[in-house]
């Protein structure tokens, strides 16, 4: 399906931040998808932030492909609120270094859904304000939503409480 | 009063557990452990349709020094158990729990990494109340199972 023509100024300036050319635009089930590479991930959200009115950041998740290459893949899913249109930014980070520039400078909200991919996939984001564990105990050891984590868990790698009241 | 004409000058003899035990199992205050879906069931057991007070236990306390019976209502998650086992811990003897519905006695439908496959695993349950979540009803005769238990409990000779 073609991209409608309003995205096409939209596709030119994207295209400018990116000498190497990998960037790509397509359109899934009516949705807008532009594929960047990680490198230029940061100045291609302020870019349609500040230039293309997508102030709002309805979420952002992380998801796991179970490739060799370039295996976890991170998701914007932005709105302008300006010309009602919706867009999401993809880009791909490699099992060896899972790490990203952060997001909350441009969106405050960005904040918890960091946190939720640094503790379900482990994806660290570079000049996070608090990059805690979100949901699960911050001496937990593993990445739980990664393919290769086991359904029930590690035995033993989250403690139960002790069942004698005399010792803590 | 009534009874006071009917013995005349006779009296009655009983033990002091049965007389204690029927003062405990009658006046079961809950600790409303709500931790899901149960726990709006729960209210409903309390509430006046199905009406917990008919057998003494219309109080829920939410503060663990006052209550009896903690209702673990709801899945329970390896972070939770330490505040539900810390809780447990603060009432004071005796006490008895009611694991209710599926997930707070096996888990239930969350087999997964971060849910406790059932709550026995960290608290001494009395009772277990199946079905997800457990119609009122249920858990009135998880109570009145409770309230069976205690009353052939040997509390104070075992006191001594």
């Amino acid at each position: 399906m073609q991209v409608p023509e309003k995205f096409n100024p939209l596709t030119a300036a994207i295209q400018a931040l990116d000498p190497s050319g990998q960037v790509s635009v397509s359109v899934t089930r009516g949705d807008v998808q532009l594929f960047v590479p990680r490198t230029i991930i940061i100045d291609v959200l302020r870019t349609l932030r500040d230039d293309f009115g997508y102030t709002y950041l309805v979420d952002m998740v992380a998801a796991d492909r179970f490739t060799s290459e370039d295996r976890f893949e991170v998701i914007w899913n932005l709105i302008s609120l300006k010309d009602q249109s919706r867009i999401f930014v993809k880009t791909r980070v490699p099992e060896e270094d899972p790490s990203l520039p952060t997001s909350v400078d441009l969106w405050p909200a960005a904040n918890w859904n960091e946190r939720e991919a640094f503790d379900m996939m482990g994806i660290r984001f570079t000049g996070h304000p608090d990059l805690r564990r979100l949901f699960l105990p911050e001496d937990f050891e593993y990445y739980p939503l990664r393919k290769e984590f086991p359904l029930m868990g590690v035995p033993g790698s989250i403690p139960l409480p002790s069942t004698s009241p005399d010792v803590d | 009063m009534g009874i006071e004409s009917a013995f005349g000058e006779g009296f009655l003899t009983t033990k002091i557990d049965t007389v204690v035990n029927w003062a405990r199992a009658n006046a079961m205050w809950p600790m409303p452990m709500g931790l899901a879906c149960c726990a709006i069931e729960m209210m409903a057991f309390a509430g006046p349709k199905y009406d917990a007070s008919r057998f003494g236990s219309e109080v829920m306390r939410f503060s663990p020094r006052q209550s009896d019976l903690m209702i673990v209502a709801g899945w329970c998650t390896y972070k939770m158990s330490h505040a539900v086992r810390r809780i447990w811990d603060q009432m004071p003897d005796p006490k008895w729990c009611i694991a209710m519905g599926a997930c707070a006695s096996t888990g239930g439908m969350h087999r997964s990494y971060g849910v406790v496959q059932g709550v026995d695993n960290f608290l001494p349950v009395d009772a277990y109340v199946s079905g997800c979540p457990p119609r009122p009803e249920v858990v009135l005769h998880a109570l009145m199972t409770i309230q069976e238990k205690v009353k052939k409990e040997h509390s104070v000779l075992l006191d001594v």
